[in-house]
């Protein structure tokens, strides 16, 4: 069952893929996404079974050895345990709803054939990553997504800007994915091994261990998780490494609610869940994700803001939650993060599949300036979008009832806040700061995109329409899950049932006083659990002031701090630094080597000196130079002979 | 062990086919015809004899199999000697396995002179099986240099518009590297007194004669690798070889070098290998990111790919000189890996040119729409040169990164680099052959691959996946061969007195791990 839930999208991209000529675009169609609801029916038997049968339900199915050289060994395997599971539901569900949409929304496309193989490459790509049981299996989930990504971003690869996009995608995620394998191999120097539990066992006897890195003594685990980390700041867009992620928009819809939203980008959270019995005994490396997740989520909420384009309006909004994942893994609260990883993979791809549903009404516009009073028209998507928002938003009310978001959103602020570390109460504000603007630009696109007067051209407005059932159907069943999964899942992921439910796939320290970060999150103030949904009412009331009440108060407070809203709508300028930083000087600098080391100074002394020195002492080297090969050779022979020859009559 | 000589079978029956070629005689397109018929059967009889060869080879043993030894000059100490051990056998496989494929690649794109184009690249054959199966100095010694004439020939004659420098400056490099090698051989043959390279990996050398032997084979090997900065001519003689000629010299000549410093530096000459071995780091460091560098820069596709090929031979320098059994059997890999990769690279190469007869990158574009088969080859070729998890490429890379990490973090990180340089100019190759708007009439025109180049093209995609997910398959047949090269290392050095016998274990490993607070002591 294990094995089928996860082969079976890759059997549907190798068909689709290889035979897609033969069996048609209506037979690829069918192939993958009954393919997909077969796994995601199978991963949701899964879940039930392992989350609930206590820690024995966990298992690993061994497949076979990949790489063995000496005492380094890993092989295919597929490790089953909570988290894995949390995981399988998210990715298949989720997929095979992008599936079934895609057939709508792909319905004017040429390649469908060529685009249903590639999503269930990448869902097979995810589930080798998710079911990993060493580092190196991650690693090649990781990679192959990171290759469905390039090949989906430039999916219309005639699109000179998806060409762009999808190599900044790759190159970024390369950086990436550059300290994520020499966290592999400092994990392999420390433990002699980078399988899960082996690596885990020995943690604690090398909590204090220390090593060479670089020429520096360093503290080993906090030196190892750092570098994985920063392959999850890759995979994951935190600040730094973030650039492809709004770019990454280029590629169709469907693939941006997937990848790009609800699976893809999450697994650094995942890999640093996963590896929690190690950042457990890394404080400063936790430190770091908190820091690094608190920054991301207001500088990206910041950015989103100022956006026009719908769709990088919710990638920035994906980039900002993913901050908060991190944050909660930054201050420990592991299962708060792939909580809200959970929750968020619903109502953001609900959010991006509704975004998409409006671009194909409007004939393909994606920037809302030029949108705007349709929400008449495409009623049931106007709905979807509003359940995504609040989901989004984290609306609700404590204690009686909330949209998915507002419990896992209020969980890891609580946690932020239990904490009391200086990083955690920054996270704390900084996310809250962050909430306020979450729901400030949640319902400015809502806003500019349904209501008011429309801006759009006459002929676009006429062909406005409501998309076909493909495309609703999982609408809908996303917004189920973006309504019901916070209070559902609350008891198991981060309430009572939490020890009993994660099993052995989380560890969580107990502080001093004896408890997790879990348990302390419970015991805050009255006003904490309150205070994000406040910020996000206020937040949506500005939002109406500016966008409904007085339409022109957006541009007058832009003219007032104009320089600074410069810098937020030019996304602090991070695309033009790199540029300048690396990608120039590493071109420049690959012509100057070329023309000047290897033309210049390398053949300069070494075969063309050689030439012209031999030119010069004298003629007959110059006629000997005939240009013909076979005389080269032929003297060579020459040479070769006298020499044995010569050698063999001076040594007798 | 097989009761027929099938070492001395595979290597010379290529030359029996090229004799055969010689002898027939007509209408030029008669001659032609049948030259490549006798050429194609001749390489996939050699082929199949060459699989009798793994099939008879016991993988637990790691010393020499299939012995043959026959007196040649016994006055001398001079003997007909031929063997395979685990690190050979798969090079001798992948001369006989590139072989059919390269007369298959030439069938329609050489047209002038086909007799004796198809008899060079049988000698060829030949000669490179005979350097890999050689236990002999001497015979190891004219294999090595007879390799050059043929592949000076298909350079020279069939070659592009600047072959005479491109020989030219193959030429110069390769003889430093030979005289230097001949005087090594002829100095460890009077210290010796045999030939029988055997022998020679039991002599202890004198502390001193090693480290000048070392340098004298290093530099043969290194021109060969190529090692940067001994690489300057591999991207000329790539771009004037015609296909056949850029393949195996890819795919099984830069081979030679790596296959020569195993067998030869590391195995013979210890003490030298421990003197040098950051000297070889750097230059390995340094060519990967300085050949990364000016891949990136190129507008031409084969020199774009020679210069990618000195990058991932970096790794295998990198690799070999870590002596420990990741580092190693990475580099063997890295080479098993890109003789197949690059091969087809440089195949890949061969269907744009053959249609569209320029090699300029910027002269081509948009391809995906009109050939998406070639486009699908290409892009696992490329993906597997990148070093993509799953195929060929990225097992052969980690595994020698792992080694070297393991000996020293700095060497590693330069290393990993290549990780982000690789991709970026294999992508930047890609998206300017395959993607982008189709607007060429002249690209347009261009026909997708037919079957003849799908059957060419199928099994080496087939070996690129195989040896990624299951590189036990490959890995296997060697690595008994490299635990006891390694274990004859540790030996030698400390009968030298270099390292201290309780060191031995951890050797290669300069990181210790402390564990203040009593832990158990792991490891």
């Amino acid at each position: 069952m294990e094995i089928a839930a996860i082969f079976l999208p890759l059997l549907g991209a190798f068909v689709a893929g290889l035979f897609g000529r033969f069996i048609g675009d209506k037979g690829a169609q069918i192939v993958t996404c009954s393919l997909m609801v077969v796994a995601a029916i199978l991963s949701v038997i899964l879940f039930v079974q392992i989350g609930f049968g206590g820690p024995e339900a966990a298992r690993t199915v061994h497949l076979f050895t990949w790489i063995d050289s000496g005492s380094f060994e890993v092989a295919w395997s597929l490790r089953m345990d909570t988290l894995t599971a949390v995981m399988l539901v998210v990715v298949n569900v989720v997929s095979c709803m992008v599936h079934i949409y895609s057939i709508g929304y792909m319905s004017h496309d040429p390649s469908k054939a060529r685009f249903m193989s590639y999503l269930s490459l990448f869902t097979f790509m995810m589930l080798m990553l998710v079911t990993a049981d060493n580092l190196l299996q991650m690693f090649f989930g990781w990679e192959g997504v990171g290759l469905a990504s390039y090949l989906l971003i430039n999916f219309w690869y005639e699109k000179k800007s998806a060409n762009d996009a999808s190599m900044k995608a790759f190159l970024v995620n390369r950086v990436g994915d550059f300290g994520f394998a020499l966290g592999i191999m400092a994990i392999f120097l420390i433990f002699g091994t980078v399988q899960f539990d082996e690596i885990f066992a020995q943690v604690p006897e090398k909590a204090n261990a220390t090593f060479n890195f670089l020429g520096f003594e360093v503290h080993a685990l906090t030196t190892a998780c750092l570098l994985l980390f920063i392959g999850a700041m890759g995979k994951s867009a935190q600040l730094g490494l973030h650039t492809w992620l709004p770019d990454a928009m280029e590629g169709p819809t469907p693939v941006s609610a997937l990848i790009h939203a609800a699976t893809m980008v999450t697994a650094g959270v995942f890999m640093l869940a996963r590896m929690s019995p190690l950042f457990e005994y890394a404080p400063d490396a936790l430190a770091f994700v908190t820091v690094m997740g608190a920054l991301t989520a207001i500088v990206a909420a910041t950015i989103g803001m100022t956006q026009f384009d719908i769709k990088r309006v919710i990638a920035y909004s994906t980039m900002s939650q993913l901050g908060y994942m991190f944050f909660a893994i930054g201050v420990g609260a592991y299962p708060a993060a792939i909580f809200h990883l959970m929750t968020h993979a619903f109502f953001k791809a609900l959010l991006f599949l509704g975004a998409g549903s409006v671009i194909h009404a409007m004939s393909g516009e994606q920037d809302m300036r030029n949108m705007g009073g349709v929400w008449r028209q495409i009623r049931f998507t106007y709905a979807m979008m509003w359940i995504g928002n609040l989901a989004l938003a984290g609306i609700g009310i404590y204690g009686v009832f909330g949209f998915a978001g507002f419990y896992s959103k209020d969980i890891i602020l609580e946690t932020a806040y239990a904490d009391h570390s200086w990083y955690g109460t920054m996270a704390f504000w900084l996310g809250l700061a962050a909430a306020a603007l979450t729901a400030f630009y949640s319902w400015r696109l809502l806003f500019l995109t349904f209501h008011g007067e429309p801006r759009a051209d006459e002929k676009v407005m006429a062909h406005v329409h409501e998309s076909p059932l493909s495309m609703t159907i999982p609408l809908g069943i996303l917004a189920v899950g973006a309504v019901f999964s916070g209070i559902v899942a609350y008891p198991w992921f981060v309430g009572h049932d939490l020890a009993h439910f994660w099993g052995g796939s989380i560890l969580m320290l107990a502080n001093a006083e004896g408890e997790t970060i879990i348990d302390a999150a419970h015991h805050v103030p009255g006003w904490v659990p309150w205070a994000p949904t406040v910020v996000a009412l206020a937040g949506i009331g500005f939002a109406w002031l500016f966008y409904v009440k007085s339409p022109d108060l957006p541009g007058r407070a832009v003219a007032s701090i104009r320089q600074l809203h410069g810098i937020v709508f030019n996304k602090y300028y991070f695309d033009e630094l790199y540029d300048a930083l690396f990608v120039k000087p590493a071109m420049k600098l690959g012509l100057g080597l070329w023309k000047g080391g290897d033309e210049k100074v390398i053949d300069g002394f070494g075969p063309d000196g050689a030439a012209n020195l031999t030119q010069r002492l004298s003629g007959v080297a110059s006629r000997l130079q005939t240009g013909y090969v076979y005389h080269y050779a032929f003297v060579m022979v020459i040479g070769v002979v006298a020499l044995i020859a010569w050698f063999f009559l001076s040594a007798r | 062990m097989a009761d027929w000589p099938i070492l001395t079978l595979t290597t010379f029956l290529p030359l029996v086919g090229a004799f055969f070629i010689l002898l027939i005689r007509g209408e030029p397109d008669v001659v032609a015809r049948n030259a490549r018929a006798v050429a194609l059967w001749t390489s996939l009889i050699t082929f199949v004899i060459s699989l009798f060869i793994l099939a008879n080879f016991d993988p637990s043993n790691p010393g020499f199999q299939l012995v043959e030894e026959y007196a040649w000059m016994p006055a001398y100490n001079i003997a007909y000697l031929k063997g395979v051990d685990g690190i050979s056998i798969w090079f001798i496989l992948a001369s006989t396995f590139l072989t059919p494929i390269c007369v298959l690649a030439s069938w329609t794109s050489i047209q002038t002179r086909v007799k004796e184009f198809m008899i060079a690249l049988l000698v060829l054959e030949t000669m490179m099986v005979g350097m890999f199966t050689a236990l002999d100095f001497v015979l190891f010694y004219l294999f090595f240099e007879g390799v050059l004439l043929p592949m000076f020939l298909l350079i020279g004659v069939w070659g592009g518009p600047k072959r005479v420098y491109a020989a030219y400056k193959f030429f110069l490099y390769t003889f430093i590297g030979s005289v230097l090698m001949l005087l090594a051989i002829l100095t460890m043959y009077l210290t010796v007194g045999t030939m029988d390279m055997r022998a020679m990996l039991d002599h202890p050398f004198a502390s001193e004669l090693q480290l000048w032997l070392w340098v004298a084979f290093f530099i043969a090997f290194a021109v060969k690798t190529p090692i940067w900065p001994l690489h300057t001519w591999l991207p000329f003689a790539h771009v004037e070889a015609p296909t056949a000629g850029s393949v195996m010299l890819a795919g099984v000549m830069l081979k030679m070098g790596g296959y020569g410093l195993i067998r030869v530096n590391v195995q013979m000459l210890p003490e030298g290998t421990f003197y040098f071995t950051e000297f070889v780091f750097v230059l390995s460091v340094v060519a990967i990111i300085y050949t990364s560098l000016v891949a990136l820069a190129q507008n031409d596709m084969k020199k774009m790919i020679a210069y990618s090929s000195v990058a991932h031979m970096g790794y295998v320098t990198l690799g070999i000189f870590t002596m420990n059994q990741q580092g190693m059997d990475g580099a063997i890999f890295q080479m098993l890996s890109h003789t197949i990769v690059s091969a087809a690279l440089f195949l890949c190469i061969g269907v744009a040119y053959n249609r569209l007869h320029t090699r300029e990158i910027d002269a081509y574009g948009g391809m995906a729409k009109n050939m998406p088969r070639y486009a699908f080859v290409f892009a696992v070729f490329m993906l597997a040169s990148v070093g993509l998890p799953g195929t060929s490429g990225f097992v052969g890379e980690f595994l020698s990164m792992l080694g070297a990490f393991q000996v020293n973090t700095w060497v590693a990180f330069f290393a990993a680099t290549g990780l982000v340089l690789g991709a970026a100019y294999m992508l930047l190759l890609y998206r300017k052959l395959f993607f982008g708007k189709l607007d060429k009439p002249e690209v347009k025109a261009m026909r997708d691959l037919d079957w003849k180049e799908v059957t060419t093209f199928a099994p080496l995609v087939a070996i690129v996946l195989i040896m990624g997910v299951f590189p036990a398959s490959f890995k296997d047949v060697y690595s008994p061969t490299v635990e006891k090269i390694l274990a004859d290392h540790q030996a030698s050095l400390k009968a030298a007195g270099l390292i201290k016998p309780e060191e031995a274990q951890a050797a290669g490993l300069t990181v210790t791990i402390e564990q203040p607070s009593g832990a158990v002591s792991g490891n």
